[in-house]
């Protein structure tokens, strides 16, 4: 009798187009190429023909071990959970070997199921492994995107104010400006203060962020005032070379508010019987 | 914290990935006893430079790491990546000067912000920038 293990590796190689088939309409290749599912097959195939099924480390899974980590990873950044992936590549498995299963009624037919199931477990084990190691930073990660989604605040009738905190890069600064563009058109705002009181780097990038929201509230005929420039900031900024030219700073919210407030015509004065 | 803080390589392919460098910059900045003032300007160095590795280099690798020698401590970050190299460094290096509409500041803004900065780049084999940064007085053992 032939060798159970390249009995099974002959099966997955003649059979490669229908599990091709039934393996992109499965959830974790969604969105993914025939070319994926077959590179993943012929992963499992090597690892079965090797007599390895249930060894992580084999050559067959080192191949596509990249190509496994980028497919979980990409499901989680989309912000499926660890386990939900464990889920999708769970359901890898019915196909194959129901496919084996149904095509042999022989002495072979358990224990190339056997080989079949294993090899797919050890294929989820090795996906999986990848998210394992990504996954405490994605939620890190996460959290400072949290941490960038800044509110617009109205302080007065006419003032608006965004307290803008944490690490600033473009995408997310990028929401935020458009956010309090917005807010001065809504609102009809006609002073808008940006707080950066916390946040830890202003480098050129975000320097341009601010400068290019200042310019489009002041086209909206909106005045804007940066406020909260800290003394270690401040320093870096000059040396760094960014000129904030005409743009109106104050050192604190308090002081841009009094200023904003002055702009509409208002003062804040001490009432008379305290 | 205490203690040194080992090299570390960090792949640049993303926005986060700056994000990232920033923190563990900042971790080796506070560990030699930078000042707060000193943090900021390498730090942003770093987030400069790190965005010229990603923007102009299509990404790369950032490694950054903590040296002690008899004259005291030195934060060393090497910025690399095989993108399309600088064809005049000079001119890259002015104040102004910029490829795309940012403000042009970055290169020579992050060059003065630290203590040493040199930078190794040829036309079609990528660029390669080197900082360091000394901390002011050596912290006993």
């Amino acid at each position: 009798m032939q060798d159970i293990n390249v009995s099974v590796a002959e099966f997955l190689d003649h059979h490669g187009d229908e599990i091709v088939d039934a393996w992109q309409r499965r959830t974790f290749f969604a969105g993914r190429t025939g070319g994926d599912c077959r590179a993943v097959l012929n992963g499992v195939a090597e690892v079965v023909l090797a007599g390895r099924p249930e060894d992580p480390t084999a050559a067959g899974f080192d191949a596509i071990r990249d190509l496994l980590g980028e497919i979980a990873m990409d499901r989680i950044r989309r912000g499926e959970t660890a386990a939900q992936t464990a889920v999708t590549l769970h359901d890898l498995k019915p196909p194959v070997v129901e496919l084996w299963t149904s095509s042999r009624d022989g002495d072979d037919a358990l224990p190339g199921a056997l080989r079949l199931s294993t090899a797919l477990d050890t294929l989820r084990l090795v996906a999986m492994e990848l998210v394992g190691g990504e996954s405490a930073d994605l939620v890190e990660e996460r959290q400072q995107l949290l941490e960038l989604s800044t509110p617009v605040i109205r302080m007065w009738d006419g003032i608006l104010a965004v307290p803008l905190i944490g690490t600033l890069d473009s995408a997310r600064t990028q929401a935020t400006m458009e956010g309090l563009l917005q807010a001065i058109v809504d609102q009809q705002a006609r002073v808008a203060i940006l707080d950066i009181t916390g946040v830890s780097t202003v480098d050129t990038a975000v320097a341009q962020h601010l400068l290019r929201t200042v310019m489009a509230a002041r086209l909206m005929g909106a005045k804007c005032v940066i406020s909260g420039i800290r003394p270690q900031i401040a320093q870096t900024m000059v040396q760094l070379g960014i000129d904030l030219g005409d743009v109106t700073t104050r050192a604190t919210l308090a002081d841009a508010l009094a200023y904003g407030l002055r702009q509409i015509g208002l003062v804040v004065a001490a009432a008379d019987n305290h | 914290m205490s203690g040194p803080v080992s090299a570390q390589a960090i792949h640049v392919g993303s926005d986060l990935d700056i994000v990232r460098i920033r923190k563990v910059v900042r971790e080796h900045a506070v560990a030699a006893g930078l000042s707060l003032v000193d943090q900021t300007k390498l730090v942003t160095a770093a987030s400069e430079l790190a965005r010229n590795t990603l923007v102009h280099g299509g990404g790369g690798e950032v490694t950054v790491s903590t040296e002690g020698d008899e004259r005291g401590t030195t934060i060393r970050l090497v910025f690399a990546d095989r993108g399309p190299g600088i064809d005049d460094v000079d001119k890259a290096l002015t104040d102004g000067f910029t490829t795309n509409s940012a403000l042009g500041l970055g290169l020579g803004g992050a060059r003065r912000l630290v203590h040493e900065f040199h930078i190794d780049t040829e036309p079609g084999r990528g660029t390669t920038v080197r900082i360091g940064f000394h901390a002011p007085n050596r912290r006993g053992r």
